[in-house]
């Protein structure tokens, strides 16, 4: 027999801890098109026949916020077979709010009580046996951390799961409601049970629960209901606003509320009674500071940054940070496997040679190299994601965003957006206006994620030699930042002129990250990453090289008559790709990159931001090809090619390649470096404004998925990226006019 | 007086939370409700929002929103 359990919670309540304790690498984890990241699915990984859904955190089942309706839809339009619900031990009262909500579906629950190790250390204890009595279900300790109490748990959801025996009915309202939802219920009872093909014991349930809902004057509910059954029961419903001093909702909520508080004083006793300061509000009279609090968000950042791109690390010259040496070890790691592959495809025809060599190779060696820079970026955010600290930061700069139309939690997104677009763009849904939603999902895609870092570094290390480079990548973040703020102030000017954003947000408890979850999310980047690479980026690469070394010629004969080899290849700026590139480079010209292979760059990056860098490894590779750098080294004496590196000072044509880019090209020797990228990108203003363009510019397509998925319109999704567009374009153009008068 | 008028580590017993509409239900959703109490912990660094104890958590939420809850000390 297969069962589903859904895994419902407030939010940080630990739901994703306990998922994935449960599931082991089972899941199904993964944030790429196609995949929901809204449900998560997973199987428990001692029982395969039990699946698990990981619904998204929620206070309520009311339908305020996008991620309510989510959960609530689910639990009541598909049913599982059992939720778990996951309550907070520490922050009991509030938590058991949704409990009731849940119960009143009519679904078979169990609920685990969790963070039993914190609840027990405060000194506070939990009845559980009243606890289950006074709710009518199973109620279980757990602690998701550990693992502590699940197997009991599981035991407990699979046997509800056999008998499904409906939650019963618990006595939360008073006389008045309870008898308008008796009344309401019978209107809807007739036309309810001939469509519904369930179990008369589910169908009674749903239908109270449906029952609830319309005197609570839920929207979704009412606008559900029939033409006749709408006049039905309007005046009940009116009637029972009459008892409730004109508001049922708040009556509702309350009487939630004081049967919860009725159930706590039965079920818990606590050591201390008030306010109780804890070590987490200790450390947060720091970390929100009047005085310190901006400061500490600065540093905090740039800790994030050096730890990511520093070459420099802690300011001690040389020092590579974590992100840099990885990398280093990563190419250095590539560079070996090439070679190997460059000896086993030596004696092939010169296509295939090309094609593996220039196209394959060069083009995932290209990312490869950056991967780890994104993964330490990535983690480093997910720390400060599961610390708790995303919220104080919120908090903190709710002002600043509030002069801008939106509010403070607009802020965890874009934070998110520096990781990567599609998830962040997902953490829109949390906001609760609309307005908020829509605004927050287009200034999102302005985010650097960790896709566009690799541009940023390629360019960095290429132009800015001498520059800066962590200060250069940090102006362009921040720029992000301005630009995604002036957007938002813009559009709330002009689109939404009403419309109050609010902000009422829980300040979760400091805690210290697992290392588990951490290297769960470093691990999903890295598998995430390598699927790209072998999917999406592996068949663009061969498209690109293909198109960059073939045209009309190359199948008629031309080419391979005029070839010396007899390939029908073609020179790269006759080929097609040179021919498309360059009917849209134009458009460019006034940001500073009007050629061919920059132009085709901005298009390949919107199937993923990394191909920009795939892109100009594979059309600019005659800049370092075996006969340059031959001519090149040429002009030193042995003594000096000593210097570089070549042993012995003879010139080593396998060695070569990688001196060149470290002891020549990143020094900024060569003043020939990389001559026709140069003359494609001709100045430091051409390849900051060409790092804008691709910052601003529309996401890749996985992005735009998701944002039509918030969207829901493709009419809105097109504005969204026409505002990205358009935006590109005038900032870049803006700097890059600006920036080349100065300069 | 109002949530608003509170100062940190002040605390009231909230009488009634201001007009119909989401937002009022928002906030109770959240567990402010009549005869609850609150402690104001602190103002955010630039002046707004607040952050209070309720229930035995923290909550933050703007002084535009905290006027509409009403307290008695």
């Amino acid at each position: 027999m297969n069962y589903t359990i859904a895994l419902a919670g407030n939010p940080n309540s630990g739901k994703t801890t306990l998922f994935n304790e449960l599931t082991g690498s089972r899941q199904h984890v993964g944030n790429w098109p196609g995949v929901t990241v809204d449900k998560k699915e997973g199987i428990y990984k001692k029982n395969r026949n039990v699946n698990i859904m990981d619904l998204p955190g929620t206070y309520s089942l009311s339908p305020y916020s996008e991620e309510e309706v989510i959960a609530r839809n689910y639990i009541v339009n598909d049913r599982p077979d059992v939720v778990i619900n996951i309550v907070d031990g520490t922050n009991i009262e509030r938590n058991l709010y949704l409990t009731l909500q849940i119960l009143e579906t009519g679904i078979p629950t169990v609920i685990a009580i969790n963070m039993m190790d914190e609840v027990e250390a405060s000194g506070n204890k939990i009845d559980f046996n009243e606890l289950s009595n006074l709710l009518g279900v199973q109620v279980l300790p757990i602690v998701a951390r550990s693992g502590k109490g699940l197997d009991e748990l599981m035991r407990a959801a699979v046997s509800v799961a056999e008998i499904k025996i409906s939650p019963k009915i618990l006595n939360v309202f008073d006389v008045n409601i309870n008898s308008a939802v008796n009344s309401i219920s019978e209107i809807l009872e007739d036309e309810y049970m001939a469509d519904s093909s369930s179990s008369v014991g589910t169908a009674a349930a749903q239908l109270q629960w449906k029952a609830i809902k319309v005197v609570e004057n839920d929207q979704l509910v009412i606008d559900s209901l029939s033409g006749s059954q709408k006049i039905a029961v309007e005046n009940i419903v009116k009637e029972a606003e009459k008892y409730a001093d004109g508001d049922t909702e708040a009556k509702i909520a309350d009487s939630r509320y004081r049967f919860i508080s009725e159930l706590v004083k039965g079920s818990v006793k606590k050591a201390k009674t008030g306010y109780v300061e804890t070590k987490s509000d200790k450390l947060d009279k720091v970390l929100t500071n009047r005085v310190l609090a901006l400061p500490i968000f600065a540093v905090i950042m740039y800790v994030l940054f050096a730890c990511t791109f520093s070459e420099n690390f802690l300011f001690i010259e040389g020092l590579a940070s974590p992100g840099v040496w990885l990398a280093g070890v990563v190419e250095a790691a590539w560079g070996a496997v090439a070679e190997v592959i460059d000896g086993l495809v030596a004696g092939a025809s010169p296509w295939v040679y090309s094609l593996v060599m220039d196209g394959i190779v060069e083009g995932i060696g290209a990312i490869l190299g950056f991967i780890p820079l994104v993964l330490v970026l990535y983690i480093l955010i997910s720390i400060l994601e599961d610390c708790g600290y995303m919220a104080r930061i919120a908090f903190v700069m709710d002002r600043i965003f509030r002069k801008f139309g939106l509010s403070g939690r607009s802020f965890i997104p874009l934070l998110m957006g520096f990781g990567c677009g599609v998830p962040a763009v997902m953490a829109t849904r949390t906001l609760d206006t609309e307005k908020d939603r829509r605004i927050t999902t287009i200034i999102t895609a302005f985010m650097p994620c960790g896709a566009k870092l690799p541009i940023f570094a390629m360019f960095v290390s290429i132009f800015f030699v001498n520059g800066n480079k962590t200060l250069i990548t940090y102006s362009l973040y921040m720029l992000s930042i301005v630009v995604a703020i002036a957007v938002s102030l813009i559009l709330n000017k002009l689109v939404y002129k009403s419309a109050a954003s609010n902000f009422v947000m829980e300040l979760p408890r400091y805690r210290v990250p697992t290392l588990k979850s951490v290297l769960i999310h470093g691990w999903e980047k890295v598998k995430g990453f390598a699927i790209k690479a072998g999917t999406v980026i592996f068949i663009s690469t061969i498209i690109i090289w293909g198109l960059s070394n073939f045209n009309a010629d190359s199948f008629n004969g031309v080419n391979a008559a005029s070839n010396e080899d007899g390939s029908n290849m073609a020179e790269m700026d006759e080929s097609f790709l040179a021919s498309f590139g360059n009917v849209i480079a134009p458009v460019f010209k006034p940001l500073g990159f009007g050629e061919w292979r920059p132009a085709v760059g901005v298009v390949t990056g919107w199937i993923a931001k990394e191909m920009v860098v795939v892109t100009f490894a594979q059309l600019y590779d005659d800049d370092v090809s075996p006969e340059y750098l031959e001519e090149y080294f040429s002009q030193y004496d042995p003594e000096e090619l000593e210097e570089l590196g070549f042993e012995g000072g003879v010139y080593d044509e396998e060695a070569a390649f990688d001196i060149y880019s470290e002891a020549v090209l990143f020094e900024g020797a060569d003043e020939n470096a990389l001559h026709s990228m140069k003359t494609d990108i001709k100045t430091d203003m051409a390849a900051y404004s060409y790092m804008v363009f691709n910052l601003l510019c529309m996401p890749c397509f996985a992005a735009v998925g998701a944002i039509k998925r918030e969207l829901k319109t493709w009419r809105l999704t097109g504005g969204a990226v026409g505002i990205q567009m358009l935006t590109a374009y005038i900032v870049s153009f803006v700097i890059y006019t600006i920036g080349s008068i100065l300069a | 007086m109002t949530l608003k008028d509170l100062n940190p580590g002040q605390e009231g017993t909230v009488i009634s939370i201001g007009q119909k509409g989401p937002m009022k239900r928002r906030i109770m959703d959240m567990g402010v409700t009549p005869g609850i109490k609150v402690k104001v912990i602190k103002v955010a660094p630039l002046g707004d929002p607040i952050e209070i104890n309720i229930r035995g958590y923290e909550l933050s939420l703007r002084k535009a929103e905290a006027e509409n809850i009403v307290v008695e000390l």
